[in-house]
């Protein structure tokens, strides 16, 4: 079941001479239990289709979908509700809020939909134990490592009803064992059925994608989805050598 | 150790990556013996001979260990040379040449990952830092690859020798000549 859709996209910043044509003509599917990875060099237009994904920017030209709702057709209110409810994002810099504990940190999204205070921590614990940060939820995110601190960002991004996770380099900082490990929680975030859209520019962490995506000036221009037979790779020569 | 058991081991600790064929060891363990670096010890009840590692050997394999593996031990760069060659033929699209390398060295590095997200992290090690060999040369190509991309955006080929040639025969054609070895 496809989860984003994003449909001929467009999107043109500045006007006369200092016109950017950020995106051309993009058209991308995520379904749920999928996981894209965007590659391609800086100023390819990367973060701007990650921006359209969330519903942070408006394309120029084309339509973006979430869960079939066209994001352009939405008022502003109703366009914050469906950010708040079904997208979660998880930045490089990772936007938790230094004055709040790790689980109030993961139950903010929930409580300003409204949700008590008590049920929202309760399900933020739980949310925080799935991440492997059980006891942890008391602390303070600069009392966490930065893996630590980005497993809290991936536990906020999913709570509740999320349905679109949306991974502007989130494994940014982190050393290989720890990035690694960021990815495969994500990995296994979309297998229970979220839809993932990855920004990354390390060939590494995009390969836990189902599809990989490359962009250059606004195009797809690309993409590398797996092989039917992955063993093959061990045995022909073009493999390993 | 008998033969068989060697080429289990091995092919255990490299998660069956690299097959060996059950003659191939056995030419080499007589090599070994021959250069006295391995004995052979009388044979067991199922008519096989099994071997033993001598002191010789054992320091043999300690210089082995010992002793960086080097650049030259390694086969040609095919697709160096294949980027380099379509820089200096007309009519290549090199940045489809990077493109399409760099789609195939990816889908091959999605699937070391998807070996990898297979085997949980209780899964043997040697096994595990020989898949991530793999990963880290195809992600060191990838890296490459865009590189090579970035390279080729800022990249302006020299003004072409046909308009100068026209005046100056020899002197262009040396030119062209210069520059094409020089690549």
């Amino acid at each position: 079941m496809t989860v984003l859709e994003l449909r001929d996209v467009h999107r043109v910043h500045g006007s006369g001479e200092t016109t950017v044509h950020a995106l051309r003509g993009v058209t991308l599917t995520v379904d749920a239990g999928e996981l894209v990875a965007v590659m391609g060099p800086s100023g390819s237009g990367k973060s701007t289709l990650l921006n359209l994904a969330g519903g942070l920017d408006r394309p120029t030209e084309g339509e973006v979908a979430v869960d079939g709702t066209v994001l352009a057709g939405c008022s502003r209110r109703a366009l914050a509700a469906l950010r708040r409810r079904r997208v979660g994002y998880v930045f490089q810099d990772l936007n938790l809020l230094a004055s709040l504990t790790a689980a109030e940190n993961v139950a903010l999204p929930l409580e300003l939909d409204g949700m008590g205070a008590r049920q929202a921590r309760q399900l933020a614990v739980a949310a925080l134990s799935e991440v492997d940060l059980d006891g942890h939820g008391s602390r303070f995110p600069d009392e966490l490592s930065g893996g630590q601190q980005q497993r809290v960002a991936i536990a906020r991004a999913l709570i509740g009803q999320r349905r679109l996770v949306l991974a502007d380099e989130p494994t940014g900082a982190l050393d290989s064992q720890t990035g690694e490990a960021v990815m495969r929680l994500l990995r296994s975030k979309v297998d229970g059925g979220a839809a993932g859209l990855l920004v990354t520019h390390e060939a590494r962490h995009a390969a836990w994608a189902d599809r990989v995506v490359f962009l250059r000036d606004g195009v797809v221009v690309d993409t590398s989805g797996p092989l039917d037979q992955p063993d093959e790779l061990l045995t022909t020569p073009g493999g390993v050598q | 150790m008998y033969g068989y058991q060697l080429r289990a081991t091995f092919e255990e600790s490299t998660g069956g990556t690299w097959p060996l064929n059950i003659g191939q060891v056995y030419t080499t363990l007589s090599r070994l013996e021959r250069d006295g670096l391995a004995r052979s010890l009388p044979e067991g009840d199922g008519g096989q001979r099994p071997y033993e590692i001598t002191d010789a050997g054992r320091a043999d394999l300690a210089t082995w260990f010992g002793t960086p593996v080097g650049r030259s031990d390694r086969p040609r760069d095919e697709l160096a040379i294949k980027l380099a060659l379509a820089l200096s033929t007309p009519g290549v699209d090199v940045r489809a040449v990077v493109q399409t390398q760099r789609a195939a060295t990816m889908r091959m590095l999605q699937e070391y990952t998807r070996l990898k997200a297979r085997d949980d992290q209780a899964a043997d090690l040697a096994w595990r830092l020989v898949l991530d060999a793999m990963i880290f040369q195809a992600e060191a190509e990838a890296r490459w690859l865009d590189h090579c991309e970035a390279s080729l955006v800022r990249y302006s080929p020299p003004p072409a020798a046909e308009p100068q040639a026209a005046v100056e025969p020899r002197s262009a054609r040396a030119d062209h000549t210069a520059k094409a070895s020089r690549r």
